[in-house]
């Protein structure tokens, strides 16, 4: 069963065209150019790129699909000229699409500070590879961190986006747009090389979420006041005082925009936390889990920042043990525990360096669980 | 403020409209004043104002935003040239300004103006060259002449440790995708009137969509120079126009 506790940000979805030739056709399709059509159908008026791999296929069906609608591309000298020149497209209003990987991550650092200070809306797709410093080229979720604690300096949070399949990854593009221009927020989309790089078998169904007013975007003074898109707050109290709005609307994000999904969690004694490319490994080793008597279950956090702790919390009192599946040394893991706050053992596995943990491993690591958090004679006191 | 004018009397000078009433954060005699009035007169007599998107520096002049009446984006340090690339891709029909200092342009911004200069991009880029860091207190830049002293050069710029000053506008003009490079200078009226007309032609060249324009103004910075006003004006004449000499140094729009 796949249960949506919280509602889609995008709701309501808006359906293709009636009549489109599209509507439901299957087709097979690589997911960084699934991201990229999806991008487009969803009204991207900008794209401004850098090769990398494992994204450089999103990079070249921009550089041929937006001339083809009449829309800017640009291949930038730099991860910086890039992230830069989205930061003064989004500035006038439009909607902007940037895609890199890990290490040209590292180097937006800077540009995604200013766009969280400035209040621009700009979606940002990372396809993770193995760190760190210039790593692998494998698959990774090593920049779990990156992505939902850091990236620049200062105080600030960007939502996170995290895909499990291709289907997934072209539908939260759409929202991904949405949800930066509702709260004038970048966003980020973290995926991996392997949903990067993969082809799946996807339905051609796109959305373009409708605009809304940018009465802040700098289009020429004509008929009023000059408007400034600034980062610069000189004054300390003026700065607190932003400071103190941006958190607010942090707030907000939090309150209304969580989204997680669940797998098999009706008579679970064991959960396994895992998002994108690990939850799908994560299914595999649940099912023969499930096979070998041990009754396993899945919990997907869909937003990274804002994590679902409290839907993790409230499931902590129906299980026994929690497994955090990560291609990462174990960074998500850090945000399950602060969240279940002891309530029960918690236990990870992973690997690095653009490695895959197989569904064997996780079961294994599933059954010295069980064996640790007593399953399933008797659930531990609490 | 409006002045009631007499009848029979004209108005010979005055406050162009696009420069704010603002009291201004520059040091006294500064030419960062200057510039900004220059742009003012010449986007108000092109009727510029409404159509513009600026960009702002980080360094003494990212306060422009407060002294020009414009639409102004303000970009982390060094970056100008790639937000007016954004801002220029997505609105076609606007103008496209970039004001940038010397260590914002020449030293960490580097990657970005060459390759806005490269892909021909069109905008108008200001480029205030006063040698040093004035913001922070006057330490080197890369267009600090040799000799030169500065907070972070202080026996003076010394080519065997420091290296060389970057003649930026030179290099840039190179580039087929420059349609126009220029160099003016704040020492005197005439200075003052020539740059004038180089910004004025730069705001023309994006009009027409020939290309990248640049224009260089070298200036002063009395406090950072550790000098009185009017030494810095003389040094600027006697000492920097000797290495950055003001001219047009390319037009690529001449038959």
């Amino acid at each position: 069963m796949t249960t949506r506790p919280a509602p889609a940000a995008s709701d309501p979805r808006r359906p293709v065209a009636p009549g489109s030739p599209h509507r439901g056709r299957r087709v097979l399709m690589k997911g960084n150019e699934a991201m990229a059509e999806a991008a487009i159908r969803a009204g991207c008026d900008a794209y401004f790129g850098y090769p990398i791999t494992p994204q450089a296929e999103l990079l070249e069906w921009m550089a041929r699909r937006m001339p083809e609608e009449g829309r800017p591309f640009v291949q930038a000298e730099s991860e910086l000229g890039a992230i830069n020149m989205a930061l003064g497209a989004a500035a006038t209003g439009a909607r902007v699409l940037v895609s890199s990987s890990s290490p040209g991550m590292s180097l937006m650092a800077e540009a995604m500070s200013y766009m969280a200070a400035s209040e621009l809306p700009v979606v940002v797709i990372n396809v993770m590879r193995g760190g760190p410093g210039l790593g692998s080229i494998g698959p990774s979720q090593s920049d779990y961190f990156q992505a939902t604690k850091g990236h620049g300096h200062g105080d600030y949070r960007v939502p996170v986006l995290a895909p499990a399949s291709i289907g997934e990854a072209m539908a939260l593009t759409a929202d991904a747009f949405e949800l930066a221009e509702r709260y004038r927020t970048p966003v980020i989309i973290l995926t991996d090389g392997i949903l990067g790089q993969a082809m799946e078998p996807v339905e051609l169904i796109f959305r373009e979420p409708p605009r809304i007013d940018a009465p802040w975007a700098t289009t020429g003074a004509a008929g009023r006041p000059p408007r400034v898109v600034r980062s610069l707050h000189l004054k300390s109290e003026d700065l607190e005082a932003h400071n103190r709005h941006l958190q607010a609307k942090y707030a907000a994000i939090t309150d209304r925009e969580v989204r997680h999904e669940t797998e098999h969690l009706e008579d679970a004694d064991l959960v396994i936390v895992a998002y994108g490319t690990a939850a799908r490994v994560a299914r595999t080793a649940i099912a023969r889990a499930r096979d070998a008597g041990l009754r396993a279950g899945l919990f997907r956090p869909v937003t990274l920042w804002p994590f679902p702790s409290s839907a993790l919390r409230d499931l902590a009192a129906r299980v026994a043990g929690v497994l955090v599946v990560e291609l990462s040394a174990g960074q998500m893991v850090e945000d399950v525990r602060l969240a279940l706050e002891g309530r029960v053992p918690v236990a990870f596995t992973g690997r690095t360096g653009g490695m895959v943990p197989s569904p064997g491993e996780v079961v294994a690591a599933l059954r010295d669980l069980a064996t640790t958090a007593a399953v399933p004679d008797g659930r531990p006191e609490r | 403020m409006s002045v009631a004018i007499p009848e029979g009397a004209r108005v010979i000078f005055g406050r162009p409209e696009l420069l704010t009433d603002r009291t201004n954060s520059y040091c006294p005699g500064c030419g960062h004043g200057v510039v900004h009035r220059l742009i003012a007169e010449v986007l108000g007599e092109l009727g510029l104002g409404p159509r513009t998107i600026a960009v702002a520096p980080v360094g003494c002049a990212v306060f422009a935003y407060d002294y020009l009446g414009l639409d102004f984006v303000e970009a982390p340090h060094g970056r100008a040239p790639a937000v007016a690339t954004g801002i220029r891709r997505v609105r076609p029909d606007a103008f496209v300004l970039t004001y940038q200092g010397d260590g914002d342009l020449a030293a960490i911004g580097t990657g970005e103006i060459v390759h806005a200069a490269a892909r021909g991009e069109l905008i108008t880029a200001v480029f205030v060259n006063n040698g040093i860091y004035g913001m922070t207190g006057g330490q080197m830049a890369p267009t600090t002449l040799l000799g030169q002293r500065t907070t972070s050069s202080p026996r003076g710029r010394d080519a065997a440790f420091h290296g060389y000053p970057i003649p930026m506008t030179e290099m840039l003009a190179v580039l087929p995708g420059v349609a126009y490079a220029a160099r003016g200078s704040v020492a005197d009226a005439v200075s003052i009137g020539r740059t004038k007309r180089y910004l004025q032609r730069a705001c023309e060249i994006q009009l027409e969509g020939r290309g990248f324009a640049i224009v260089e103004v070298i200036s002063n910075c009395p406090v950072g120079w550790g000098m009185t006003p009017v030494e810095s004006i003389e040094r600027l004449k006697e000492v920097v126009a000797l290495e950055y000499r003001p001219g047009v140094i390319i037009d690529r729009t001449e038959p």
